[in-house]
């Protein structure tokens, strides 16, 4: 802790803020000293720069919640330790209930992807015969819709779960909570997209008898796996873990390989392994559940502005904070601005949709951008722009997360742990490296690309934060 | 041979970047073998070969990243561990040299300037009070240039600062010096034995500039702002500017400059001045030095008489009054001035870039010529109708909040005085114009050149209108637009420089009434 009186021992040491000639004075002096990149905080909005100095008083209080959290998150060691179906394994589960991406939505106001989504999922329940009739049941109130997030659930894209899904165990070792996800089922007319064709719900099914017993016989043989490390290879090896995946999914096979020769059949495994050589996503769900499950350790700690999800549902962007609860706060969700498949165009875009933010909350993704240039052309940028997405980003989090390093940052550990004060004061919206789902159910995916998640969801919590603090 | 170890479970990091950090912990003191390995099979058998196989290693699996040192000591053992354990969590200073561009916050800063001891704020008004918080949380003093900071916004600043024995110099504190390091609007000057807590920047200035001219030196100069003897604030910096220096080991006397201050305060700053176990000399600016000097305190009327009573505690001689004629005696220059000048000219106007040093010229020139109207007056009855335009004689501020708005100090930029020069020497019934020139850090490139530059436009404008010009600069040749230079400029435009700005006053008004007294026969 500086005081008053070591100042006058000296050397004097100084950040300036405002005139730069200041700094060159001190510069030409060869006195130490760093020039703030200064701009009025929260963009120069006066009610908010009035809340950021009320909550600067409460510094104290507020960077203990932090400190606990980020210690809880970057303590994590989430474990793939099995997979079973969603009814079966998350708690609370119920047989007429489908979890869905993002914040809580209405049958009435959901995107058309995720309402396709919904039939399809219906379909493959039995509880619906026919898209039509499926439509009838989603809008007659006898279906209960819920956010993967309220259940420890993450989902990409439309995130449709229901109860006899299999899905991903993550279990955090040192928190002891669980979170799940569902399986991958490749790129096209996939249920996520809100494809729900005979073909895709055959393909579900598929999963559900075949694949998720396979894997599962796997996974309990092998102890279950750390997915931590291999997450952390993969970012070596050209990954974020978000929009690219190759590196983690081809690790996982080999990882896999040997226990899945010795525990299935000639057949069976033929299939898997031709299904999962042909879905660079497979890992995605996995490292969305891992962070999921980091993330809700570092949940619920009073004072923390750690931000703990980020997630659309086609129609609105939601994020919730950890100390403030299980609340929303949410804003409209905006378009991705990136590059289309061949054929497709802005036309044809659905607003920005899925769980799979989870990553960038928890330091991947976005964040780790600078990790993965070989996917910024398909993002429209340059490698050097991904390796600024990422620099930014640590001007937002409150922690670098050790276990995470980029080479290309001279193996710098990634920025983690997004700061709903440093967001608001800085300006600077939490970059998100994602997909760009077709507006219309089950065209998939048409493009991917960059999107900001939006100021107002984190202006909003700041409010409510700055509520809470004041009428302790 | 002390074997020791650390296992970090499920930790995975590529095995180059471990070679390098392994080879890295082999250079530290008394280790004699380090291996920072992820914990495979292969790594195992290689510690295994060399004696550093310990059981709780043998246990890891390929996830695990183990740190095994070999030392001579448990300590040196258990450091250099913990020095590989800093470098896996990434060095920072490393980092932010990496990091090419400039942070975005105070918060970022900070990172990136390990050990930064203290904020220097200068962002607009309403955004400065929040930096300055934010600068305090993080422990840093804090140098607040910046004005238009609420006066409530100055006391929560300065009560917070007091609790946690930070220093908060302002805000509208425009000059600093601390540890030799010139900060803001300063001028370079000796280090040596006196230590300064002011409320004005350039009277701090013009106290540093005169010490060094008297061949001693400033240990500290420490800026509390124009508001922190005002009652409200309760001189809170000024207090705490004082415990730091008393116990400042390079501190031999200290210098106190204020300038007419709230009544409980000036009792709270004379009750402490008391107590203090150096001696102290107080210069009170426009105030009235009768309750100091009945309580025993050194005082001093103008900066140039408390610097020089400063000096001579520093040189352990008595604080006497600065002896008339101690500059020289320019009584000659005076005569030669007057008789340029013709008989209706008979009015000073003083045209000032800081305003304490105009402050200071109003008190000389008071006892000499009489009242002077200002836009910052001694009393208020002389308050100038328009600061515009002067009438009889008259001191301008020009870095006066009401001249400065939404446009830089005058020290920064000439332009409003060179008008103003102009505007006054077209006045048949002006005489002499009285300037400062303040050089140093933050002051413009070169502002003798533009005085002179103005005088002479005016003199060209107006050949018939044959005004004085007198001028000081507060400067040193040590400055960034040396001393020796700046006056040579000055003396070529045939304007008249003096060493102090009271002198450069006394020669003004001497001049005014030597013309007074002629026409008069």
């Amino acid at each position: 802790m500086n005081s008053s009186k070591e100042l006058l021992n000296g050397p004097v040491k100084v950040v300036n803020i405002g005139l730069e000639s200041f700094a060159h004075d001190l510069t030409s002096l060869g006195i130490a000293n760093v020039q703030v990149d200064w701009k009025p905080p929260a963009n120069g909005d006066p009610q908010l720069v009035r809340l950021l100095s009320l909550l600067e008083e409460h510094a104290e209080y507020i960077n203990n919640g932090n400190k606990q959290a980020v210690g809880r998150l970057l303590d994590a060691r989430p474990k793939l330790v099995d997979i079973a179906p969603a009814g079966d394994v998350i708690p609370g589960f119920e047989r007429r209930m489908l979890l869905h991406s993002g914040p809580p939505i209405s049958w009435d106001k959901m995107c058309g992807p995720m309402r396709g989504a919904i039939v399809g999922a219906l379909i493959y329940e039995g509880l619906a015969d026919s898209p039509k009739e499926a439509e009838v049941l989603a809008a007659s109130g006898d279906i209960k819709f819920a956010p993967c997030h309220e259940y420890g659930a993450v989902g990409p894209m439309a995130g449709i779960i229901s109860a006899s899904m299999p899905v991903f165990v993550i279990e955090n070792e040192t928190g002891g909570n669980r979170a799940y996800s569902n399986l991958n089922e490749g790129l096209g007319k996939v249920l996520r997209f809100g494809a729900n064709s005979p073909e895709v719900i055959g393909r579900l099914h598929w999963m559900r008898d075949v694949l998720a017993p396979v894997l599962r016989k796997a996974i309990l043989a092998a102890g279950g796996l750390d997915i931590m490390t291999l997450t952390a290879k993969a970012l070596q090896m050209g990954d974020e873990c978000h929009n690219r995946n190759l590196a983690a999914t081809s690790l996982l096979m080999r990882t896999l390989l040997p226990v899945l020769c010795k525990e299935c059949t000639g057949g069976e495994l033929a299939d898997v392994a031709s299904f999962l050589a042909s879905n660079d996503h497979f890992y995605l769900n996995i490292s969305m559940a891992a962070c999921k499950a980091s993330l809700d350790a570092a949940h619920g700690i009073k004072g923390s502005t750690l931000i703990t999800a980020m997630a659309r549902n086609g129609v609105e962007f939601g994020i919730r904070v950890s100390g403030l609860g299980n609340e929303w706060f949410t804003a409209p969700a905006p378009y991705v601005k990136g590059l289309y498949f061949p054929g497709y165009s802005d036309a044809d875009a659905n607003p920005d949709l899925g769980d799979s933010a989870i990553t960038e909350t928890c330091g991947l993704g976005g964040f780790a951008m600078a990790a993965a240039p070989a996917i910024v052309q398909f993002v429209g940028g340059t490698a050097s722009d991904a390796i600024n997405y990422t620099k930014e980003m640590y001007e937002i989090t409150l922690a670098t997360n050790p276990a995470y390093t980029i080479p290309a940052l001279d193996f710098r550990p990634t920025p983690t742990g997004i700061d709903l004060i440093k967001v608001v004061e800085t300006g600077i919206n939490p970059i998100i490296n994602t997909g760009i789902a077709h507006r219309d159910a089950g065209v998939g995916q048409v493009g991917a690309g960059l999107v900001r998640a939006p100021m107002e969801c984190f202006t909003a919590a700041l409010r409510r934060f700055a509520d809470v603090i004041a009428r302790q | 041979m002390i074997i020791r170890w650390l296992v970090k479970p499920n930790m995975y990091q590529d095995s180059v970047k471990l070679m390098k950090l392994s080879a890295e912990m082999r250079q530290l003191d008394g280790v004699q073998q380090a291996s920072v390995v992820m914990a495979t099979e292969m790594n195992k058998e290689t510690l295994k070969e060399i004696g550093m196989l310990v059981p709780e290693v043998a246990e890891a699996n390929a996830n695990d990243l183990v740190i095994v040192v070999a030392a001579d000591s448990e300590e040196q053992a258990l450091k250099a561990i913990e020095t590989a354990k800093n470098l896996l969590a990434g060095s920072e200073v490393k980092q932010v040299e990496s990091r090419l561009q400039l942070p975005r916050t105070l918060r970022s800063a900070v990172e990136a300037l390990p050990g930064a001891n203290l904020a220097l704020i200068s962002v607009p008004g309403t955004y400065a009070a929040a930096e300055a918080f934010k600068a305090l949380n993080l422990g840093l003093n804090v140098h607040l240039f910046s004005d238009n900071v609420s006066l409530e916004d100055e006391v929560r600043l300065k009560e917070f600062g007091v609790e946690k024995r930070l220093l908060v110099m302002g805000p509208d504190c425009g000059t600093a010096i601390i540890d030799g390091v010139p900060l803001a609007f300063a001028n370079v000057v000796s280090r040596g034995k006196i230590g300064i807590v002011g409320a004005s920047g350039t009277g701090i200035q013009e106290a540093t500039v005169l010490i060094d001219r008297l061949g001693a030196g400033i240990s500290h100069a420490i800026g509390t702002g124009g508001r922190d003897l005002s009652d409200a604030v309760g001189g809170r910096m000024m207090l705490l500017g004082i415990d730091l220096l008393e116990e400042d080991l390079s501190t031999e006397v200290i210098l106190l400059i204020s300038k007419p201050a709230g009544a409980q305060t000036t009792l709270k700053i004379l009750e402490r001045v008391k107590r203090c176990k150096k001696p102290v000399v107080m210069c009170l600016l426009k105030g009235d030095l009768s309750g100091a000097m009945a309580a025993g305190v050194i005082c001093a009327a103008t900066i140039e008489d408390a610097s020089y009573k400063a000096v001579a505690l520093a040189n352990r001689e008595e604080p006497v009054t600065i002896p008339e004629n101690f500059w020289g005696d320019y009584s000659e220059q005076i005569s030669e001035a007057e008789r340029g000048l013709r008989p209706g000219q008979r009015y000073l106007r003083g045209l000032f870039t800081g305003g304490t040093l105009a402050d200071e010229a109003m008190v000389v020139l008071g006892s000499i010529i009489g009242d002077v109207y200002s836009n910052i007056p001694l009393r208020p009855e002389l308050s100038l109708p328009s600061s515009r335009h002067s009438m009889g004689h008259t001191v301008v501020d020009l870095g006066d909040d009401e001249f400065t708005r939404g446009r830089p100090h005058p020290m920064i930029d000439p332009l409003p005085r060179n008008e103003r020069l102009l505007q006054e020497y077209a006045d048949p019934e002006v005489a002499v114009i009285l300037c400062d020139v303040v050089t140093g850090y933050g002051s413009h490139p070169d502002p003798a050149g533009e005085l002179a530059r103005a005088v002479v436009k005016a003199r060209t404008t107006y050949p018939e209108n044959n005004v004085v010009v007198v001028a000081f600069v507060c400067g040193t040749d040590a400055d960034p637009q040396p001393l020796s230079e700046q006056v040579e400029v000055l003396e070529k435009a045939g304007i008249i420089v003096l060493p102090s700005n009271a002198e450069a006053a006394r020669v003004a008004g001497r001049i005014i009434k030597l013309h007074e007294s002629r026409g008069v026969q």
